[in-house]
């Protein structure tokens, strides 16, 4: 009995000795650390990420401190705490509302394909066997690449074979955008709900020829849209989400049903009835104001 | 004359004959955690020479003067590992405040030292061997250049072992395991050599 108080004796005054060494040292061999490391830390997502491009958490805090990154560096913290860190940082809190990631490809099922692959369950393999199974050479494959490299469970395949963000969950950390082959995924404005859904450039026949949800670059959108928010550029339709207000014009219009959401083919007939009246009711005003002009010629 | 001959034969048989890594397979973790670049590879190794060195010097004096004469000698390896991690600590906050350009270049590999194997495998063969004062010293430093050599070695490997074409179930650890395994035979070529 009397040997295992030694024991414990000896060792915990060892343990004290060596507690109190050490917190001499640490009084001695202070560093001034900046508080606001530790601070910025705390607003980060801690979750090790690596979607800043920095080593874990800890180093975004350091790169933010030292002004290497921005106060948004951390996309998955969110704005709220984005504002805290440009608290801490002394800096105007930063507009501009949550960003998503979202897939420029609906086509799937609707795609047709060149060969079935068999091989790895991956995009980045797959597009490395003859540019790929697909004959469009800007879809989606559907192998996942992205589910996978997703850390937050917001990316999935959906029915149609394709990729699907469900921007709930998405923290626009980027990493799908660098896993896709096909840069296929984008940031856009959560609040936006009007999307372009096919990233094809390939002009009328040859887009129309491998997918029946391509985009086909005909221009409807763009000549419809009173707000001047969508413009065909390379062959494909994109949204200027600065200009867009989300009236859906352009989706009732699209012959393609390739901008999101899709109009359905009775909301079309509908809209088509109203334009049509429109330009009959104009015709009219405009044949009455030339009967007027000529009779007040007369 | 003679102790410079044990000293010798202590240093010949730390870095060759009894690699800690490839003959008493103590510090396993680092050595394969660590070693996937030559770079950090290199300051992993640096870190632990430095710290089996002056952990074989503290816990030498810990043994002698405080552990042998209170008859606690079974005691040892409690008190070791006491001695290694507020060590450690101690050593972190003097190479922050003293030379902050070793302690960034060392980083994350000073603190994970603290439950690496080897150190406290040198400090108890130390006294298992009987070792003085200068044999266990220089036993941890020569037992840390080991380690350093058989991880810069290791890392070396790996790095080209990434172009090598291998089956792929074999990726990544259980490759390394095998290029493990292979370098330890080798090294077992060294339990023949024999100075006098």
């Amino acid at each position: 009995m009397m040997n295992v108080l030694y024991a414990i004796v000896v060792l915990g005054v060892l343990g004290a000795v060596f507690g109190l060494i050490l917190a001499v040292a640490s009084k001695i061999f202070e560093v001034k650390k900046d508080p606001r490391e530790e601070a910025i830390l705390s607003h980060l997502a801690g979750a090790n990420c690596g979607g800043c491009g920095y080593p874990g958490c800890g180093g975004c805090a350091a790169a933010i401190l030292a002004g290497d990154a921005p106060v948004t560096a951390c996309a998955p913290a969110g704005p709220e705490n984005a504002a805290a860190i440009a608290e801490i940082m002394g800096m105007a809190a930063p507009t501009g509302e949550r960003q998503v990631a979202f897939v420029r490809c609906t086509g799937g099922i609707n795609a047709k394909k060149r060969y079935d692959y068999v091989g790895v369950k991956d995009c980045v393999s797959a597009t490395k066997v003859a540019a790929g199974p697909l004959e469009c050479q800007f879809g989606c494959l559907g192998f996942g690449s992205c589910v996978t490299a997703c850390q937050f469970g917001a990316m999935s395949i959906g029915e149609n074979g394709t990729a699907v963000v469900d921007p709930e969950k998405c923290t626009n950390c980027g990493a799908c955008m660098t896993a896709c082959p096909r840069h296929l995924i984008v940031s856009v404005p959560a609040s936006k709900k009007v999307h372009v859904t096919c990233a094809n450039q390939d002009k009328g026949k040859a887009a129309m020829s491998v997918c029946s949800s391509s985009c086909i670059g005909c221009g409807l959108c763009e000549r419809e849209c009173k707000k001047d928010a969508i413009h065909v550029v390379n062959g494909v339709a994109v949204v200027d989400y600065d200009k867009c207000v989300g009236c859906k014009l352009c989706t009732k219009v699209c012959p393609r049903d390739a901008i999101i959401p899709v109009a359905t083919a009775e909301e079309k007939e509908k809209y088509k009835a109203i334009k049509k009246a429109q330009a009959e009711k104009a015709a009219a005003a405009k044949k009455a104001a030339e009967e007027a002009a000529a009779s007040s010629a007369q | 004359m003679d102790q410079i001959f044990e000293l010798l034969a202590i240093t010949l048989g730390a870095i060759l004959a009894n690699n800690f890594i490839f003959s008493q397979f103590l510090g396993i973790c680092p050595f394969l955690g660590v070693s996937k670049k030559v770079d950090t590879a290199v300051g992993m190794g640096i870190a632990v020479t430095f710290v089996m060195g002056l952990a074989s010097a503290v816990c030498f004096a810990v043994n002698k003067f405080v552990l042998i004469p209170l008859g606690l000698g079974y005691m040892q390896t409690v008190a070791f590992i006491l001695v290694i991690a507020s060590l450690v600590q101690f050593i972190e906050m003097f190479l922050q405040k003293s030379m902050p350009s070793l302690y960034t270049a060392l980083g994350v590999y000073l603190p994970l030292i603290t439950t690496n194997c080897a150190v406290l495998g040198v400090v108890l063969l130390n006294v298992q061997n009987d070792y003085s004062f200068i044999s266990s010293v220089v036993y941890g430093i020569t037992g840390g250049l080991g380690f350093l050599l058989a991880i810069v070695l290791f890392a070396s490997i790996r790095e080209r072992l990434v172009f090598a074409d291998y089956p792929k179930a074999f990726e990544g650890f259980p490759i390394a395991l095998v290029t493990a395994g292979l370098m330890a035979l080798a090294f077992m070529g060294f339990s023949g050599l024999k100075i006098w």
